[in-house]
């Protein structure tokens, strides 16, 4: 087990290694412009230029930068380099922002989770039923929508048409803090929430429906029946825990991108997380964000990987760590 | 208990159809044979005419309805197409489908938008085939070391973050329909050459493989000659599932600004300036409209892909659901 997890662990940083040396050096060598005159801003005269270049160690071989950069992530706490805007420690912007976008994330997943499970339940015990077929359709239907067709949808129905029919219940935008109001916490986040919970779920439905259909046929279901077990403890104690091993998986995977940032959703929904933190640094150039915000959404997508290779051994008795 | 019956009556009824199917049509070639059960499945014929549709709309369609309506999609017809306070007007004799926030025909915009999303769709696609094909047979062909590296290699692809890795690339390059098309192949080709290599993986062990190796063929002529043919029902399937994503992504990328740049149209751009300029309840035809194209895309492609997986796969289980 633990010589599993240095391994992963390993792989993990070799990963994170890869995005941040790409990252570095695309910026640097073919990026749109001179960090130093981004940084600068337009009006700045050249001496200017030159004095911030010398200032933010912009003049010295790039090999040397490279090295101080990928030393500074090893710090703590890791420095992920200034802002070019507003001249604020990268990583202080992003721990700031990070609790939006967690609490996007996490709400939607236990959302789509309590739609999609049970929908995929339903429809693999009672297979060819009109339950199952219905949940097939809305499932497909489900799929082919882009989040931000279905966001923009809930936003000019709940927010626009209620607004305009005289019921302001939902926000346009904003973010209040969980530990501060946790009614307007939920209020703000709930039509992101149901977004993003929609459009997964539909996977989740599918996913579960097709996995446990697959178990509900092995050997040991029949024996677990033919001793007289109940239906219900068949399909929950005995089809479920493995049908849940590609769920957990998928859920792993997804959790760990959104945890990043939900681009899309912040955008319509006007929440300042981490997604939206990463767009508006692209309009402004703003670089060190920008590599800041790759590298976190990395981070959460390789820690999320590991947590799903343990979750394995833990949910199918089958899988050994070696 | 209706339910333990269903699941076990769905079992065994698979491999002796499918015995029937190759004993009645013998001498056909899969994709005939899977051509013929197509034909049958009435979703999958009438997305196939839808998709035809589309394709007619935004490539004979476009400069038709463009010449008839004497719209440029590019024009901004501030007399006619915007009101006295300079809002988009609705559907009307002269602009079918109402018009833009700039005063441009609504209609023609979204028939060259859904020209661009196609374009990309299908050709991004194809190159993701040929990339992911080829790289998956040499994994699964050769095995060990080299399987391992490739594997590695897509793990970490599928391991990045889209949106976000795609936002970093578009601040490095410059958005444009270049740069778009190139992040979304990017990371598309990944999952074809993953389901390629576990198809090879199994394929190279067969006797026909061994037989090759007998007659003295190379590794390249086996790779190519007898391993390719036998992947054509997979490719054909997931690249028909495959065109609705790379087109979800196109217009995921024009809707936050990224993709194809202004004034060429692109249905995400549309929505996207809907959601920029709050034009929800001004102009909610800009709202609806290009959502129909695009959702009907998605759907159409959506759904052929399910039917053709079924034809080709006739023990799969939505043709035993029947």
């Amino acid at each position: 087990m633990l010589r599993f997890l240095t391994r992963r662990i390993l792989f993990g940083l070799l990963v994170l290694w890869i995005i941040a040396t790409a990252v570095f050096f695309l910026f640097y060598i073919a990026g749109p412009g001179d960090p130093a005159r981004l940084f600068a801003g337009r009006q700045a005269t050249e001496e200017t230029v030159a004095a911030v270049r010398r200032q933010l160690g912009l003049d010295r071989p790039l090999y040397e930068q490279y090295w101080d950069y990928l030393t500074g992530l090893f710090h703590w706490p890791p420095d992920l380099g200034t802002s070019f805007i507003n001249q604020e420690p990268v990583l202080n912007t992003i721990i700031h922002r990070l609790p939006v976008s967690i609490s996007i994330a996490l709400g939607a997943a236990v959302l789509w989770l309590l739609i999609g499970i049970p929908i995929g339940i339903l429809a693999a015990t009672r297979p060819r039923s009109v339950a199952d077929r219905s949940a097939t359709v809305i499932a497909l239907a489900g799929l082919s929508m882009p989040t931000f067709v279905l966001g923009m949808l809930l936003f000019n129905f709940f927010f626009y048409q209620l607004t305009k029919a005289g019921y302001p219940i939902f926000p346009a935008n904003g973010y209040v803090p969980l530990l501060e109001n946790p009614f307007q916490w939920a209020r703000h986040l709930l039509l992101a929430w149901l977004t993003l919970a929609l459009v997964f779920a539909a996977t989740y439905s599918r996913l579960t429906r097709g996995s446990l259909l697959e178990v509900l046929g092995e050997d040991y279901i029949r024996t677990a029946r033919s001793k007289g077990l109940a239906e219900r403890t068949v399909v929950f104690r005995h089809g479920l825990r493995s049908a849940l091993t590609p769920i957990v998986t998928l859920f792993g995977l997804d959790l760990g991108a959104l945890l990043g940032g939900t681009i899309v959703t912040e955008k319509i929904f006007g929440l300042p997380g981490l997604g939206a933190l990463a767009v508006q640094s692209v309009f402004t150039q703003d670089l060190p964000v920008i590599m800041g915000t790759v590298l976190v959404a990395a981070f959460f997508v390789v820690v999320a990987n590991i947590v799903v290779d343990m979750t394995y051994a833990l949910l199918d008795p089958r899988v050994r760590l070696t | 208990m209706s339910s333990s019956i269903d699941a076990f009556a769905a079992e065994p009824m698979q491999s002796p159809a499918e015995d029937e199917a190759q004993h009645t049509v013998q001498g056909r070639s899969p994709v005939r044979l899977a051509w013929e059960r197509l034909k049958r499945d009435r979703m999958a014929i009438i997305s196939l005419f839808v998709i035809a549709g589309l394709f007619l709309f935004a490539f004979a369609g476009a400069p038709i309805l463009e010449a008839i309506t004497g719209h440029d999609p590019n024009t901004q017809y501030r007399e006619t197409g915007l009101t006295e306070d300079g809002l988009p007007v609705g559907p009307n004799s002269e602009f079918w489908l109402g018009t833009d926030d700039l005063g441009r025909d609504l209609l023609v915009r979204i028939a060259y938008g859904a020209r661009v999303s196609l374009l990309i769709g299908v050709v991004v696609t194809l190159f993701a085939l040929v990339i992911g094909t080829v790289i998956g047979i040499i994994a699964g062909y050769y095995g060990g070391k080299t399987d391992t590296f490739i594997s590695r290699v897509i793990d970490v692809m599928l391991g990045f973050p889209f949106l976000v890795t795609a936002i970093a690339f578009v601040a490095i390059f410059q958005p444009s329909a270049w740069i778009t098309a190139l992040v979304i192949l990017l990371f598309v080709w990944a999952p074809v050459a993953r389901i390629v290599r576990g198809q090879v993986l199994s394929l190279r062990e067969r006797e026909f493989i061994e037989a090759g190796h007998s007659l003295g063929a190379n590794d390249t002529r086996i790779m190519f000659v007898d391993v390719l043919p036998n992947l054509v029902g997979p490719v054909i399937v997931y690249g028909t599932l495959l065109i609705p994503q790379v087109i979800v992504l196109e217009s995921t990328l024009s809707f936050l600004g990224l993709g194809v740049v202004p004034p060429a149209a692109t249905l995400g751009q549309i929505l996207g300036d809907v959601q920029n300029h709050s034009l929800y309840t001004v102009a909610p035809w800009m709202l609806y409209f290009p959502m129909l194209v695009l959702l009907l895309t998605t759907l159409a492609f959506n759904l052929l892909g399910d039917g053709l997986r079924d034809a080709f796969d006739p023990g799969s289980e939505r043709t035993m659901a029947k």
